[in-house]
């Protein structure tokens, strides 16, 4: 019985840096054969970016290319060199899904454009992963990562009041992309088991931050109201906000009544449970420095564990402020063994994030990111039948 | 609304932001999402004015009657989708819950841990129920482990999860986001859990329990900068906007109020095309800004002198003339400007949508765009309970006595039960 999902289904993926890897690479964790095309001698561009070991740049040791293309197989190829060839038609063929991530038109421009390939394929998936999606006036945009943080209005509503907006943490953006192009992908080949045909879905990156947030846009169709800059405080109540305290800060979410009685009676301030300046969440936001003054420092002398802890146990929603090297110590995600150590011939072993959901039947399966073109044999030989001399020659083209 | 996942049922027991959203998008894919509310659960208080104008969340601030029927961030997440109210701490409301698990393919929950076991509705239980049940927890610490049942949300995990510290001014500390990421993360990866498992479904013909940790989900898209802290032991600086390679990148201030627009030059020749426009500072073409780490080195200059031009033009216009040169820039859009942005309205993003209670109303689209296929406008929110009588009697295949007899007994309805 497979315990792999995705088994028999091979994805061709021309996709590169963030957004087209991400949905990738949890297609390969969930069993899907995932065959990274990348450029010859030279590959994805986030072999670039790194962070690498002893900031010593090494195309096999960038940190951003090591977690994104985790179970993934790596052959290179000139896609404009082989666009029209019987190569590229055999690797076509073999597909179900292909993703890429080339400004709009590239494909289509390389004579390798949806409509020619579903005739090669009728059962092809195809997924073009951008920053503006397929057509609109801002097609042709220079994206990124501030650019679709400020377009999406996420940024407007992150930062001081007064003060410049702030991009959010991350790649936010990229990762949601790929995020929408995995699920577009998997109810595609849902509706492929029944109906035998292929789809073309054209996920634009701009879209998948507009649509994600909370009250922004509902709340301004709604009542016409604008949200601002709350800087680290909520802006429907008081206190969900950020604490000092022994060891760094927490992050204290008490915006309820039943919460916020709770806090003032744990730091036992308990003559302000009647104050009317603290009587509801708007009250405590008007008097929130009042409030602070009241609580913080019952904070002070505890640490991040302690407090969370504690707060825990009467039932108020506190967390740490963690750092990134917090993540790696946290007991929670260790007792749940969520870091789980992969090795690789340059990088060595290392703790890399695990999945993102618990399958009980189908466990995501993790292993080391490819080597560039370290599956050029097994794909092109093994695989397409080529022979040693017509690679050979393929490589002295260039071609591979 | 696409019609890819038809004849799939899902009972969403979801509330607030993550499970909601997630059930929505699978609606939003043509699956058949009954969401299942108790309606001691919902608030049928009346809501002081002085709090309805700083929620925002009512249509022109006005309640209503119905106030659970005219909540802006309940509608958005729930068109598509039926909706059935059912009391689940009673008998007769676990026993019809249990029959439309018969009948289902996905069950998707976002309580505490405990909850679902305190109702009697395991995993376990559901399976003995139909073998081939797809179940979907989404707590936010997961199923196990030492803090399972702490409490959190989204901004919890904004900060729990690292993401928070991502963000922030220079010098200073972990900034709040503010639109919790980790819901819409867990949403989305909850949806490709279920999708993946509805797949397997398919061709094995086996169910599954997802467990999905609302904390990890948030942790893998910064599964990166985790693994170069692992790589090379430094921690990620907060630099406001700045990149700790290419230069400039930051936010500047535009003509008109509280108007910003985001700059990130990432290669020489963007840098050489902003220099180039013509009424930019001449100064920015001195020899001392002619690579990225000279760049980082007078970045606060540089930023001075990019904003005496942004200041000059509306944010848009700015954007314009620097993007048909071809730099990376972006006007900061707040929540009209979105609504109102050109190529979102010709790209067909936004759906408008006439709901009794609430009225003709925009929401955001799915972002993703199946082509060849007819896209529907889908159905708007469902009112409190809009959906009790058609489940129970064409799903469940009760009598229109037994659905009385139901009402009677109060374990369906259409208003909240105080």
């Amino acid at each position: 019985m497979s315990k792999k999902a995705l088994q028999n289904i091979m994805v061709l993926d021309f996709s590169r840096s963030i957004a087209g890897p991400y949905c990738t690479k949890l297609l390969a964790a969930f069993g899907a054969e995932v065959i990274k095309v990348e450029e010859p001698k030279r590959g994805d561009p986030a072999r670039y970016e790194g962070p690498f070991r002893d900031d010593r740049p090494d195309p096999e040791g960038s940190a951003l290319f090591l977690y994104l293309n985790t179970g993934k197989k790596s052959i290179t190829l000139d896609l404009q060199a082989v666009a029209e060839t019987n190569l590229l038609k055999m690797l076509i063929k073999e597909a179900d899904v292909l993703v890429e991530n080339f400004p709009p038109g590239y494909m289509a421009d390389l004579g390798i454009g949806y409509e020619k390939l579903a005739k090669i394929n009728p059962g092809l998936i195809m997924v073009s992963l951008t920053d503006f999606g397929q057509d609109g006036p801002y097609r042709n945009y220079q994206g990124g990562r501030l650019v679709e943080n400020a377009l999406s209005g996420y940024m407007y509503v992150n930062g001081d009041p007064g003060r410049e907006p702030l991009a959010g943490g991350g790649e936010q953006p990229a990762y949601q992309g790929g995020l929408h192009a995995y699920a577009g992908i998997l109810a595609a080949l849902i509706s492929r088991q029944l109906t035998g045909r292929g789809w073309y879905i054209d996920v634009s990156i701009m879209e998948c931050m507009a649509s994600l947030h909370q009250f922004t846009v509902n709340r301004y169709a709604y009542s016409g109201k604008i949200q601002k800059r709350g800087g680290n405080r909520h802006i429907w109540s008081h206190p969900v906000t950020v604490y000092p305290c022994r060891d760094g800060h927490v992050l204290v979410c008490a915006g309820t009544e039943d919460q916020a009685e709770m806090l003032l009676t744990l730091v036992g301030e308990t003559d302000a449970l009647n104050d009317p300046r603290f009587e509801s969440g708007i009250q405590r936001l008007i008097h929130a420095d009042e409030f602070d003054g009241l609580v913080k420092p019952w904070f002070l002398d505890k640490t991040k564990k302690e407090i969370v802890e504690i707060c825990q146990e009467w039932r108020i929603p506190v967390a740490p402020v963690n750092e990134i090297p917090d993540l790696y110590e946290d007991e929670q995600l260790r007792a749940r063994e969520y870091w789980i150590e992969l090795d690789h011939p340059v990088a060595g072993r290392l703790p890399y994030a695990g999945a993102p959901f618990r399958m009980s039947e189908t466990p995501a399966v993790y292993s080391r990111a490819p080597l560039l073109g370290e599956h050029n044999e097994e794909i092109f030989i093994s695989r397409l039948g080529l022979t040693e001399a017509e690679m050979g020659q393929l490589k002295k083209d260039g071609v591979i | 609304m696409y019609r890819l996942l038809e004849g799939i049922r899902v009972l969403d027991l979801t509330r607030v932001w993550s499970g909601p959203l997630a059930g929505r998008i699978l609606a939003d894919l043509g699956a058949e999402v009954i969401h299942i509310l108790g309606r001691v659960t919902v608030s049928g208080e009346k809501i002081p004015p002085e709090q309805v104008a700083v929620l925002g969340t009512f249509p022109e601030d006005d309640p209503g009657a119905r106030p659970w029927n005219r909540m802006s961030q309940n509608n958005d997440f729930s068109r598509n989708k039926l909706g059935l109210t059912l009391e689940l701490d009673v008998p007769e409301g676990i026993d019809l819950f249990k029959r439309l698990v018969a009948k289902s393919d996905v069950v998707l929950e976002n309580f505490s841990p405990r909850v679902m076991t305190n109702f009697g509705l395991d995993y376990d239980v559901l399976k003995k129920i139909n073998p081939a049940i797809i179940v979907c927890s989404m707590p936010g610490f997961g199923l196990t482990g030492p803090q399972k049942d702490y409490i959190s949300y989204g901004v919890n995990l904004d900060f729990f999860s690292g993401l928070a510290s991502l963000m922030g001014y220079p010098n200073k500390g972990a900034h709040m986001s503010g639109n919790a990421y980790p819901d819409a993360t867990a949403a989305l990866h909850a949806v490709g859990a279920i999708l993946t498992a509805l797949f397997h479904k398919m061709r094995m013909g086996k169910g599954q329990h997802i467990d999905l940790s609302q904390a990890e989900s948030a942790v893998s898209v910064i599964g990166d900068v985790a693994l170069g802290f692992a790589l090379n032991g430094h921690v990620p600086r907060r630099r406001g906007n700045r990149h700790p390679v290419y230069a400039p990148h930051g936010c500047y201030q535009c003509r008109g109020e509280d108007q910003w627009l985001a700059i990130a030059v990432s290669t020489e020749s963007q840098w050489k095309a902003l220099i180039g426009i013509p009424d930019m500072p001449a100064q920015m073409k001195d020899a001392k800004y002619g690579d990225p780490e000279k760049r980082q080195a007078h970045h606060d200059e540089l930023d001075k002198m990019i904003e005496s031009w942004t200041i000059q033009y509306d944010h848009r216009d700015a954007m314009s003339i620097l993007q048909n040169a071809g730099i990376p820039a972006g006007a900061v859009f707040d929540a009209a400007e979105l609504l109102a942005d050109e190529h979102l309205c010709e790209r067909d993003f936004f759906l408008q949508m006439d709901h009794p209670e609430a009225g003709l109303r925009h929401y955001c689209g799915l972002p993703i765009k199946f082509s060849g296929t007819p896209v529907s406008p889908g159905n708007p929110p469902p009112l409190l309970g809009q959906h009790n009588e058609y489940v129970l009697s064409k799903i469940l295949g009760l009598s229109p006595e037994e659905i009385t007899r139901c009402e009677q007994n109060g374990v369906i309805g259409t208003e909240p039960i105080d």
